[in-house]
């Protein structure tokens, strides 16, 4: 089956981005596909390639671009979103990219199910 | 734009506008959805039904007053907008009190809608 | 459908919304929504009585992180994220109630 994940909220702030995660990678593992996660609102600070935890927390941006990189993951990052909160091409992690609303509305009519995590 | 697809959106907004910029998205994506050719329907409920207040005046909180762009939505053929009749109730407020022509719908009615759509998304 | 909800019962009325509102169905309660499924929760009446529309269940995983594992109510199913994969298939639609 084919899924597409919606994350709305920032990472380390709030659980979404993390539910999110375990969410895809366990789908993954159950054979299915995660076509597509969207970053929208703070979401888009999932994007940020200057994010850096301490040593002995998770690395909440890396992990979204190794599952990128492993599964052909497509992450796209609101654009209007995150030209307001600063996030660009210059900042932007690996696996990544900027795009419109209109891939969130894709997601939601290629997907057999779209699941949305915020607050 | 145009998609093979057509498939029924509902937008379940939830949220009052200004102190989150939840409500501002959601406004956003509704028009991209209807550019696809999407069946787009809005729902109000809870704290969602303050979108829909006439008399908004942002000038004091020098952000956008976004709420015109509710009347102007029946432009982009988006015309399935529904209140949840409580929620209009515990608030005080009555469909006179709303900036566009909605259905008020009862809570059942409201969950059986739900269930008829492909894509539910909240904000 | 499943509906996920993420809000504890005692700070918002969300799982309240969802209770009243959808015809029934699945209902998964992840991150700070565990609570509502704890025993001794004043909550916890409403849940019960909901039991008869909704099948109901928990993410472990949140409810282990806080330290409530041992109080989840009778009659509540737990999943792992795996469960929670297979709930968001089985179902032809999913709404999370944010």
């Amino acid at each position: 089956m084919k899924f597409g994940i919606v994350v709305n909220e920032g990472p380390y702030q709030h659980q979404a981005s993390d539910s999110a995660y375990l969410f895809a990678k366990a789908a993954i593992e159950k054979g299915h596909e995660v076509w597509r996660v969207f970053f929208y609102h703070d979401g888009v600070h999932n994007a940020s390639k200057l994010t850096e935890p301490p040593q002995d927390d998770r690395h909440i941006v890396n992990r979204w671009t190794k599952l990128a990189e492993e599964h052909k993951v497509d992450l796209v990052v609101c654009v209007a979103a995150a030209l307001r909160r600063g996030i660009k091409e210059e900042n932007l992690a690996q696996g990544f990219r900027i795009s419109g609303l209109g891939q969130l509305v894709e997601a939601g009519t290629k997907c057999d199910r779209l699941v949305t995590f915020g607050d | 734009m145009s998609d093979a697809v057509v498939k029924k959106f509902m937008f379940v907004n939830r949220k009052a506008p200004y102190g989150t910029i939840y409500a501002l998205e959601s406004l956003e994506v509704v028009l991209i959805t209807a550019a696809f050719d999407q069946d787009v329907s809005l729902v109000f409920m809870d704290d969602g039904v303050y979108q829909l207040k006439k008399g908004q005046q942002t000038k004091g909180i020098e952000t956008k007053n976004f709420s015109p762009a509710y009347r102007a939505l029946e432009g982009y053929d988006i015309e399935k907008l529904y209140v949840d009749k409580e929620s209009l109730a515990v608030r005080g407020l009555t469909e006179d009190d709303l900036l566009v022509d909605v259905a008020v719908l009862s809570r059942a009615e409201m969950g059986a809608l739900m269930d008829e759509q492909d894509v539910v998304l909240s904000f | 459908m499943l509906h996920i909800i993420n809000k504890s019962p005692l700070t918002g009325t969300t799982l309240d919304s969802c209770l009243n509102t959808a015809a029934g169905g699945d209902i998964l309660l992840i991150e700070d929504a565990v609570y509502a499924a704890t025993s001794g929760n004043v909550f916890e009446e409403k849940l019960r009585a909901a039991m008869g529309r909704f099948r109901i269940s928990v993410l472990r995983p949140d409810l282990e992180a806080r330290g409530l594992a041992d109080k989840i109510v009778d009659g509540v199913s737990q999943v792992d994220y795996a469960g929670f994969v297979d709930l968001a298939a089985n179902n032809k639609t999913c709404q999370s109630w944010l």
